[in-house]
């Protein structure tokens, strides 16, 4: 090897079946040198993890679990044009490593049998040994090498056994020669093969063999597009071939799956050893996970403690005061030792109410994950699918779509990126618009405050339930019922088609790897941390800007003559009931001031611009401002109110909670109190369906390659959190007796 | 012939043949289920649906639509 090959960097990829411990080896090879992004036109993240061994540095390209390189969509297309070099964003690997499940042998070298066509220097990493030998499977793992003609290292990932021996030996992999290789497809196959590649040639269409061969097999027609066989009659020619092969007995597609699981048959005859061992560990466990009832009864009381953990005061509850403490005492310790003026009022009121109001859902976010992250991890997440499919399919979804939705009860951002394991396009683009109808983390703390503030506290049954409680639950059934109705309506008109198959793996249980749950953990936490520092941060800068300019003395100057007056008598009185009255004028001035400047300011003017629109809903103008502003991210509405009712306030207000503040809000110039139950219900209802999250509808731009979509939910469910709220707003009026506020 | 949907839980049965040539069969084919295969059916779902099968050493779970396509040696 020359000196410039050997400082070059080698470039493999890693490619095997779902539930293999592709990701957990993936992270052991490469640790924390990763690199993610998107693959230009599809939704297939592109995963890049380095790693120095010796002399050597190796570039790891991570390509999706999947269970055959059989594309049929461009999704599917991105594995195969890597691997193939095809992609001008990628540069071709020079060596393949293909992830084993050792339990599993006998689907797991599906894949493996594709792979060695390409024709690429090949390892095996045979992972998850362990388990294979409680399943009683044993592996001769030399006899496959030498049956494969390619490397095979054992692995246990989880514990990071044999993961230095396989770093080694991917130092040297690319100057090994690709595999001795035979093809498992019958002769009368391979002759229309190099058939068709002979005409393909002659009509100057170059194509790999493998990919000449998928041609033949492709019956879905996807692969005849993409490599632009439109001219030359080459359909024609296919449909010959496949007909000449039907009548020598050879089914065109099912003859791949056929040859080459005769194929893998033969090649495991001996390798594998099967030990007739009590019902292993997994499959007991199974018996009763899967179980209509006993499964069923193990899953309510799974989600159950998951919520409850989540919104527990105990557990969550715990750290998160402790976030709000630190942020109420930089506040205090802030606004202290600075004079009074802009720039103060921009730290207090702007940075460090509104950043510190939304880190406090850090620790809920952190809980939910670490729950998914474990039952994902464990294999539990299949089975949830698995019970919860005749459920999805009355709304024509399937229990793929359990796991997105899951998620974005913490949050629809990985919400949306979790729609990628729903192959079928139909069914992830619903799952995609009524992911955000979850009620995510961002709307705890609109119902928390207006809860508190609002609701009447019962307690019943003994006091294991409350009015509270309840209302909280029933904000989180109004986005499941109206996600429920949008998923109807969606798979009957836009998004109409026929139903899915699911064909869905149940892998082994296994115990989750610490190391993986809390990069999971770490990851998400970190994205919601750096939301709040920098759109979070920025729009709470921006509102208290809106809110605060122009700040113009003209539009107070019908009070400060009066108070000005007001303050030269109170410093020359001495009666006390005179002292009290001047008092009470000061107070009453300086309200009206500071309303007069709200008012006046950009946001004040936007927001009685939106007045009549939100009347209806029994919202003030200062609700329509807090809304307005809060389109970048739900949670900006606590901030904004914060920031809105503090510089309308007087300013020993300043350190009483919100929700005192909002109880003591009334309509301009009269003493009307602004909130009531039925406008906190209305207001709640509105922020359960509304789409304010700009990161959301950006996630779906991304992963839907078009604005079409992010326009449709933001739309959708606007109108929808319009209707929700007035409907709520007029029943809750009649029932409470409530004054409906006139339009 | 009988399909894989009309089965009962803990029958140990063989494949003979996947009925059509669409994506729907090239998933089953490529899962493992090719003529010859044994596979034991091992539960079904709440209501009847899905049902979850083992062959070749692992657990696939398919709704009967699918099963019906997996058509089975008498």
């Amino acid at each position: 090897m020359s000196l410039e090959q050997q400082t070059q960097s080698i470039a493999v990829a890693l490619i095997g079946n779902p539930n293999t411990g592709k990701s957990t080896l993936f992270n052991a090879l490469s640790g924390v040198r990763q690199r993610t992004g998107n693959y230009p036109g599809v939704t297939v993240e592109k995963k890049h993890g380095t790693f120095r061994i010796g002399d050597k540095s190796i570039e790891l390209i991570d390509l999706p679990g999947s269970y055959s390189l059989a594309p049929r969509s461009p999704d599917e297309m991105v594995a195969v044009d890597v691997l193939l070099g095809r992609l001008p964003a990628e540069r071709k690997p020079q060596a393949v490593l293909v992830i084993l499940d050792a339990g599993n042998l006998e689907r797991n070298l599906y894949i493996l049998s594709q792979v060695l066509e390409l024709r690429l220097p090949t390892i095996v990493a045979l992972n998850m040994i362990d388990v294979a030998q409680d399943k009683g499977v044993t592996v001769d793992a030399p006899l496959l090498a030498q049956r494969l003609g390619v490397p095979v290292l054992e692995t246990r990932a989880n514990h990071g056994a044999g993961v230095q021996q396989l770093r080694e030996a991917l130092a040297h992999i690319a100057a090994q020669s690709p595999p001795e290789y035979t093809s498992p497809f019958p002769p009368a196959f391979r002759e229309e093969v190099a058939g068709l590649q002979g005409k393909m040639v002659a009509s100057n269409v170059s194509a790999p063999r493998y990919l000449v061969e998928r041609l033949l097999l492709d019956t879905s027609g996807y692969l005849e597009k993409e490599l632009e066989l439109g001219g030359d009659n080459f359909h024609q020619t296919i449909e010959e071939a496949r007909a000449r092969l039907k009548e020598s007995g050879v089914p065109v597609p099912a003859v791949e799956a056929m040859s080459r699981y005769a194929w893998v048959r033969e090649t495991l005859n001996g390798v594998v050893q099967r030990k007739p061992v009590a019902p292993p560990l997994s499959d007991r466990i199974d018996r009763v996970m899967t179980h209509p009832i006993l499964g069923s009864f193990f899953f309510a009381i799974l989600m159950l403690t998951v919520f409850t953990a989540v919104f527990s005061e105990y557990i969550a509850g715990v750290p998160m005061s402790g976030i709000e403490w630190l942020f109420e005492t930089i506040g205090g310790l802030v606004g202290d030792s600075m004079a009074e003026g802009p720039f103060r009022s921009l730290l207090v009121d702007g940075v460090i109410a509104g950043v510190g109001g939304v880190l406090v859902f850090l620790p809920q976010i952190c809980i939910l994950f670490f729950f998914i992250a474990i039952l994902e991890d464990c294999g539990y997440m299949a089975r949830a699918a698995y019970l919860m499919d005749r459920l999805f399919s009355n709304v024509g979804l399937s229990g793929k779509s359990f796991i997105p939705l899951l998620s974005s009860f913490a949050c629809a951002i990985p919400g949306v990126m979790a729609t990628r394991v729903i192959e079928n396009r139909r069914d992830r683009l619903t799952t995609m618009m009524i992911a955000p109808l979850m009620s995510c983390a961002a709307r705890i703390p609109v119902y928390v405050v207006m809860i508190a503030a609002f609701v009447p506290y019962y307690s019943f049954a003994g006091g294991l339930l409350n009015s509270h409680a309840l209302t909280f639950a029933g904000m989180y059934l109004v986005g499941i019922f109206a996600a429920v109705l949008v998923a109807l309506v969606l798979k009957k008109t836009l998004l109409r088609g026929a139903t899915p198959p699911f064909v869905m793996e149940l892998p082994s249980y296994k115990w989750p790897s610490l190391t993986t749950v809390g990069l999971r953990v770490f990851e998400k936490g970190w994205s919601f941390i750096y939301r709040a520092g920098t759109l979070i941060f920025a729009s709470s800068v921006l509102v208290w800007a809106a809110a605060y300019y122009p700040h113009n003395d003209a539009a107070v100057a019908t009070w400060t003559p009066r108070l000005a007056e007001v303050e030269t008598e109170l410093a020359q009185a001495t009666e006390p009931a005179q002292i009290e009255e001047l008092e009470a004028e000061q107070g009453d001035l300086e309200h009206h001031i500071a309303g007069a400047y709200l008012r006046d300011s950009f946001l004040g003017r936007a927001g009685q611009w939106v007045e009549p629109v939100v009347r209806p809903l029994g919202w003030d103008w200062r609700i329509g401002c807090a809304t307005i502003a809060s389109f970048p991210a739900r949670e900006v509405i606590i901030g904004t109110l914060g920031v809105i009712y503090d510089l309308g306030g007087e300013e020993d207000e300043a350190s009483i909670p919100l929700r005192e503040k909002l109880k003591s809000a009334t309509w301009d110039g009269t003493d009307r109190p602004v909130y009531n139950l039925p406008v906190a219900l209305s207001v709640m209802v509105f922020f359960a369906l509304c789409a304010q999250c700009a990161a959301t509808l950006a996630v779906i731009k991304r992963e839907t390659n078009s604005w079409r979509w992010p326009i449709f939910t933001f739309v959708y469910m606007t109108l929808l959190a319009y209707c929700g709220a007035f409907i709520v707003y007029r029943i809750a009026a009649f029932f409470t007796t409530t004054p409906i506020v006139s339009v | 012939m009988k399909s894989l949907s009309a089965v009962q839980v803990g029958d140990r049965v063989t494949v003979n043949s996947i009925e059509g040539d669409d994506d729907i069969a090239v998933r089953l084919l490529e899962m493992g289920l090719v003529p010859g295969v044994e596979l034991t059916i091992v539960g079904c779902a709440p209501l009847g649906d899905p049902i979850e099968i083992e062959l070749i050493g692992y657990r696939l779970s398919l709704r009967k639509t699918e099963a019906s396509r997996v058509l089975l040696t008498d």
